[in-house]
């Protein structure tokens, strides 16, 4: 009764999550992992196997070449751009944070993350419960203050000047966040009201979000009616009566089921073609796939990997082939004879008889197989390609599953 | 608070000029009124808590006047009725000022405050917009009461200046213990919280006073609480003025008291917003 409220919410948001069959996939692949390589993958905390850390670090520096922030001269997120009377100008970077650091007693939320957004482009933050996404997110909005570093909107430091900054941003944060007691009309124009809109331009700015955001016909019923759906759309219709530059979207399909997901990132996706500049932030990796130009990966406040969609698979062994077997007992040799070709960890599972193993391009890859296979006498079922998924991703890169961390979540929940 | 005027050319379908925001002392009050709008539109909507609001009161008025009023002596009043009613009045404003601390912790679980501290908006005219919307409010309890009181033999003594003076007195000191609660509404984590924290210690301060009985009739380590209690010295104060007594010092100390907590929580609880908000 008395839980601190964004505890409860993580507890429930853990429970709701668990009821998913990506939980039981996760799972299993964890399981299936540890019991073949028990030994070569670190699995504690913050920890990311050794074969995979001079991948991570190389694609770092890549990211970070290519990060305006960090070119020398150019500086388009220096201090001078904030000062009062410039404004922003095409090329900066709408959204940029650099060095953001913040510590919450023990809990070290973010040590030192960059990154930032072209204009009109939408970037996924994308990690595990407890990463550091929502603290990224509260500091670019104004709401924390952080340790260390600097966070960026239209060039406005959002430390320094949070007032024009608010007047640039809209956000949805994890809770649908509209007043119960308003309908769908009120609320948009109360916020419409805040933003010093005229009421009748507000009034008027709220009927066109309704309509385009389907609440037309609940428009005057009071919100405690809404549906899950209809909440998140009306609190996403609220961040944008302001027109703003910038939309941090925090977990926005959390919670939600499966259909309202699907309109809610048509949604998203209908957003980001109208020019609007997103910060999403995600736990679902198939959501950054979906809607995010870029995607950053974020682990125990760190930047892990950042670039597309297509990149992030590529570059880290993103294209597999996965053999499936006629007799499981035959494994440990098919990963022995597929040495050669691997570039990563593979992932066996007994149950299925197949093993996965990323490598370098799709090439021919399979007729070497069979013919590798064959050379060694091992009967194959199936021989095919397969693109690696966000899951494969964020599974390579930190050695752990999301759902290992949701674990230590429920751990330090417990303690 | 200076307005920025910003030179710079336009960017990608929407203009800076746009994104700048009017500041000034004006825009304090008008956002404060906007939020105070906000909760007094949804007041119809939850007429429970109204009820609530009035029930409680009519039934301490009707409860003291015809169970108590026969045993009960006071000197200096032949009846107790005048001497009880204006204690009553006190008692349920300040009891009033709890729904502060309820609804602020409400805007603060679901998120709403999190959204407004992320609009251009004066942050401060969100705890402004609160405590003046339940001042409102409690001028509608007040309403009903002040009938219920004349119902029952209740009267105005004094000049209607005297009258009103008391009247104002009470809405100011409700208007303190308002933002004593709004500092409790952000200091406790939870509604349910905020329920108990911000009611359960207005008993004793209600009754270890002389809104009921005269202090000289409690027991002698009592007396000098009941006496020093600030909320004896503001009923002392507005029970004089509508029997048309002098009400002498009380009076300003009852004001002083109400200015000194209004200051001294609402620097607190913007402080706390900040921070609170921030969690």
């Amino acid at each position: 009764m008395f839980m601190h409220p964004e505890i409860a919410n993580t507890l429930l948001e853990d429970k709701r999550r668990d009821l998913e069959a990506s939980a039981a996939r996760h799972r299993l692949r964890r399981v299936v992992r540890l019991a073949q390589r028990p030994t070569t993958v670190a699995d504690t905390d913050g920890e990311f196997p050794a074969a995979w850390r001079s991948v991570v670090l190389r694609m770092d520096e890549q990211a970070a070449l290519q990060r305006p922030s960090r070119t020398a001269g150019a500086a388009p997120v220096s201090t001078t751009t904030s000062v009062r009377g410039q404004g922003p100008h095409e090329d900066e970077p709408a959204v940029a944070a650099v060095g953001l650091t913040k510590r919450f007693g023990e809990t070290e939320a973010l040590r030192g993350v960059d990154f930032s957004i072209p204009r009109s482009r939408v970037l996924g933050l994308l990690g595990p419960t407890g990463a550091g996404k929502t603290t990224a997110v509260r500091i670019l909005a104004t709401l924390l203050t952080p340790d260390a570093g600097q966070a960026f909107v239209d060039g406005i430091d959002v430390v320094r000047d949070p007032r024009r900054a608010r007047a640039r941003i809209g956000l949805t944060g994890q809770y649908a966040a509209v007043d119960e007691r308003l309908t769908g009309a009120e609320n948009l124009e109360h916020v419409g009201r805040l933003f010093h809109l005229p009421v009748k331009e507000a009034r008027e700015r709220a009927r066109e979000l309704l309509a385009r955001f389907d609440l037309e016909d609940a428009a005057d019923r009071v919100a405690t009616g809404y549906s899950g759906g209809m909440r998140r759309r009306l609190d996403i219709a609220m961040s944008l009566i302001g027109r703003p530059s910038v939309l941090f979207l925090d977990e926005p399909t959390t919670g939600l089921d499966p259909r309202s997901r699907m309109s809610m990132w048509t949604l998203i996706e209908e957003l980001a073609r109208g020019g609007t500049t997103t910060l999403l932030t995600t736990q679902y990796l198939e959501e950054a796939d979906r809607l995010a130009d870029e995607i950053v990966v974020i682990d125990h406040g760190l930047v892990i990997a950042r670039g597309t969609s297509a990149e992030l698979k590529r570059r880290i062994g993103g294209e597999r082939v996965e053999v499936m077997l006629a007799d499981a007992r035959d494994l440990g040799r098919v990963v022995e004879v597929l040495a050669p070709i691997a570039c990563g960890d593979e992932i066996v599972d007994q149950s299925a008889a197949s093993v996965v193993v990323p490598v370098r391009s799709p090439d021919g890859v399979v007729p070497q197989v069979v013919r590798m296979l064959d050379a060694a006498s091992i009967t194959a079922r199936d021989v095919a390609m397969r693109h690696a998924t966000l899951d494969d991703v964020f599974l390579t890169l930190t050695g752990r599953t999301a759902e290992d961390d949701d674990a230590d979540q429920d751990r330090r929940d417990a303690a | 608070m200076t307005t920025t005027i910003d030179i710079s050319p336009t960017h990608a379908g929407t203009t800076t000029d746009e994104h700048e925001v009017a500041s000034g002392p004006r825009w304090v009050l008008r956002d404060s009124w906007t939020e105070a709008l906000r909760h007094m539109r949804a007041l119809p909507r939850n007429p429970e808590m109204l009820l609530f609001a009035t029930i409680q009161p009519i039934m301490f008025v009707v409860l003291f006047v015809y169970v108590f009023g026969g045993a009960i002596d006071v000197p200096g009043y032949d009846n107790y009725k005048q001497y009880l009613l204006p204690g009553i009045f006190a008692q349920t404003v300040l009891f009033n000022s709890s729904f502060t601390a309820v609804g602020i912790a409400d805007d603060l679980q679901k998120g709403f405050i999190d959204r407004l501290r992320s609009l251009p908006m004066y942050p401060a005219a969100v705890l402004i917009g609160r405590t003046i919307s339940d001042v409102l409010r409690n001028v509608i309890t007040f309403v009903v009461m002040f009938a219920v009181a004349l119902m029952v033999g209740f009267r105005v003594e004094g000049t209607y200046a005297e009258a009103a003076l008391a009247t104002l007195l009470l809405f100011g000191f409700s208007y303190a213990f308002c933002w004593i609660q709004a500092w409790i509404g952000l200091s406790v984590k939870s509604v349910e919280a905020a329920n108990s924290a911000g009611f359960i210690w207005m008993f004793p301060l209600t009754f270890v006073s002389s809104a009921f009985v005269d202090p000289e009739s409690m027991p002698g380590w009592l007396q000098p609480i009941a006496e020093a209690n600030p909320f004896t010295i503001v009923t002392d104060a507005t029970r004089a003025l509508y029997n048309g007594n002098d009400p002498g010092s009380d009076l300003w100390v009852a004001i002083a008291w109400a200015i000194g907590l209004t200051i001294v929580f609402a620097s607190l609880a913007a402080r706390r917003f900040n921070r609170a908000a921030a969690r």
